[in-house]
């Protein structure tokens, strides 16, 4: 099984011009979405640095939705994923 | 080069300064308040703090002119982890000295210093400022809390200081190790005690590189003139419409002349009278005298902000300032004349001018 995270259009500089990510779950679990986004960290580090802060924080303008549901209204970071969850990441409706 | 809320443009002219042709937006949707050229070490490189409203700060940097970018992969204006704070974004990107070629500084919201020894490719927090025991009392003013001024002494790489809203100015002489607070003599309107040691909410400081102990400084209700690096200030605001601004800038060959864009009040941040005029001194600010030619002198409800007003370095100085309003407009010769380069572009928080090679003679 896998994890499989989507990244905006405005982030595949950073994925290598991927739309999709996934991530193996058959030798490893991960607990939380704050964890599976974690697995970026060596893959394409600089879409991390772009959904999280130094701090390891969500950008306040960015949502991350776990199976179609935002992740700020469950546990945030923190929020349970299945092994073949899908994450979705997106600007949040939010400009000038 | 003109930052702005939606990106950046560069605005290119020959030495006669009269046409001008725009070359933008580059970084489009985003905002842009720090700018620079940096010219030394035979580089020709622009540099720009640039800021998604979604995806976080970065700085870019292009060595053909914004042709190209880079993009850097990771952020690479980061807080060391463990210090609680993100990067909101950078204000001011500064190329330090000639002796320093590949020192760049760069000031950023939430307050700090960063500096970069490989030309602005990689960055790395100034931790002396950063542990400077009043930095936990600074406060945001209606910007943020960030540094957005840096100033160097050309001659003594141990000295530069830096200036913060609201935190006031500060003044290392060991090369960033230590700080202190210099702001004997300049008020802040909004604190109890109108003269503290630190807490004011300076907008902007300059000094000429002929003569940089003299450092003249826009503050939130002030305008003074320090003639021995900031251990004291004295008040200058001799003849203007208001002392409140955001905007100052050092004339390029007189380190007594200065230019600034007074402002009506801090609730009523408008040129005063809706007349939109620069304020030069030429004695250091004895007295000033309003430069209005070619300005709207009616119904100019304009703002410039702090880093909008800049200066070129030709033998007749080009004057350049920005509003808020999107309006980019320039002078030729010192000042005493003006019209507009542009209009139209998005609210511009950022002018920065520069030659680039030599006029023809």
């Amino acid at each position: 099984m896998a994890i499989t995270i989507e990244i905006p259009s405005a982030l595949r500089l950073h994925s290598h011009g991927s739309a999709v990510v996934t991530i193996d779950t058959n030798e490893r679990s991960y607990e939380s979405v704050g964890a599976a986004l974690g697995a970026l960290e060596s893959r394409y580090p600089g879409v991390l640095d772009r959904v999280m802060t130094e701090e390891g924080d969500l950008r306040p303008h960015v949502n991350v939705f776990v199976d179609g549901e935002n992740s700020r209204f469950a546990d945030g970071l923190s929020t349970p994923i299945r092994d073949s969850a899908t994450i979705t990441i997106l600007a949040a409706i939010s400009g000038g | 080069m003109v930052g702005t809320v939606k990106g950046a443009f560069f605005v290119w002219s020959d030495a006669a300064r009269t046409s001008w042709r725009i070359d933008g937006p580059h970084f489009p949707g985003e905002s842009v308040y720090a700018l620079a050229l940096d010219q030394r070490n035979g580089r020709h490189r622009l540099l720009a703090g640039t800021r998604s409203f979604h995806w976080g700060s970065v700085v870019r940097w292009s060595d053909d002119f914004g042709q190209s970018w880079t993009a850097p992969d990771r952020q690479n204006v980061k807080f060391p982890a463990g210090l609680g704070v993100s990067l909101v974004q950078v204000w001011q990107i500064l190329p330090g000295r000639a002796s320093q070629p590949d020192v760049i500084y760069a000031g950023v919201e939430p307050a700090a210093l960063f500096e970069s020894r490989d030309a602005g490719e990689t960055w790395d927090m100034v931790r002396g400022l950063h542990d400077n025991e009043d930095r936990p009392k600074w406060q945001p003013g209606g910007g943020g809390l960030c540094l957005h001024t840096i100033v160097v002494d050309p001659n003594d790489a141990r000295r530069m200081a830096i200036a913060v809203s609201s935190g006031g100015f500060y003044r290392t002489d060991d090369g960033g190790n230590n700080w202190q607070a210099r702001n004997v003599g300049v008020r802040a309107e909004f604190m109890p005690d109108k003269y503290p040691k630190f807490g004011q909410c300076v907008h902007k400081v300059v000094n000429h590189p002929a003569r940089p102990e003299r450092l003249f400084l826009q503050n939130h209700w002030g305008l003074y003139r320090s003639d021995n690096w900031g251990d004291s200030w004295t008040d200058i605001a001799n003849g203007v419409p208001s002392d409140f601004g955001f905007s100052m800038q050092m004339h390029p060959h007189d380190p007594d002349t200065v230019y600034i864009v007074p402002i009506e009040s801090d609730q009523f941040r408008c040129v005063p009278e809706a007349k939109l005029r620069v304020y030069r001194t030429t004695d250091a600010g004895a007295s000033w005298k309003p430069l209005a030619n070619g300005l709207p002198q009616k119904d100019a409800y304009e703002t410039i902000l702090r880093d909008a007003l800049s200066a070129d370095s030709l033998p007749s100085a080009g004057i350049y300032f920005g509003t808020r309003s999107g309006k980019l407009f320039g002078s030729a010769n010192d000042g005493e004349d003006w019209n507009e380069i542009a209009g139209g572009l998005p609210s511009i928080v950022c002018v920065k001018a520069a030659v680039v090679g030599a006029p023809a003679s």
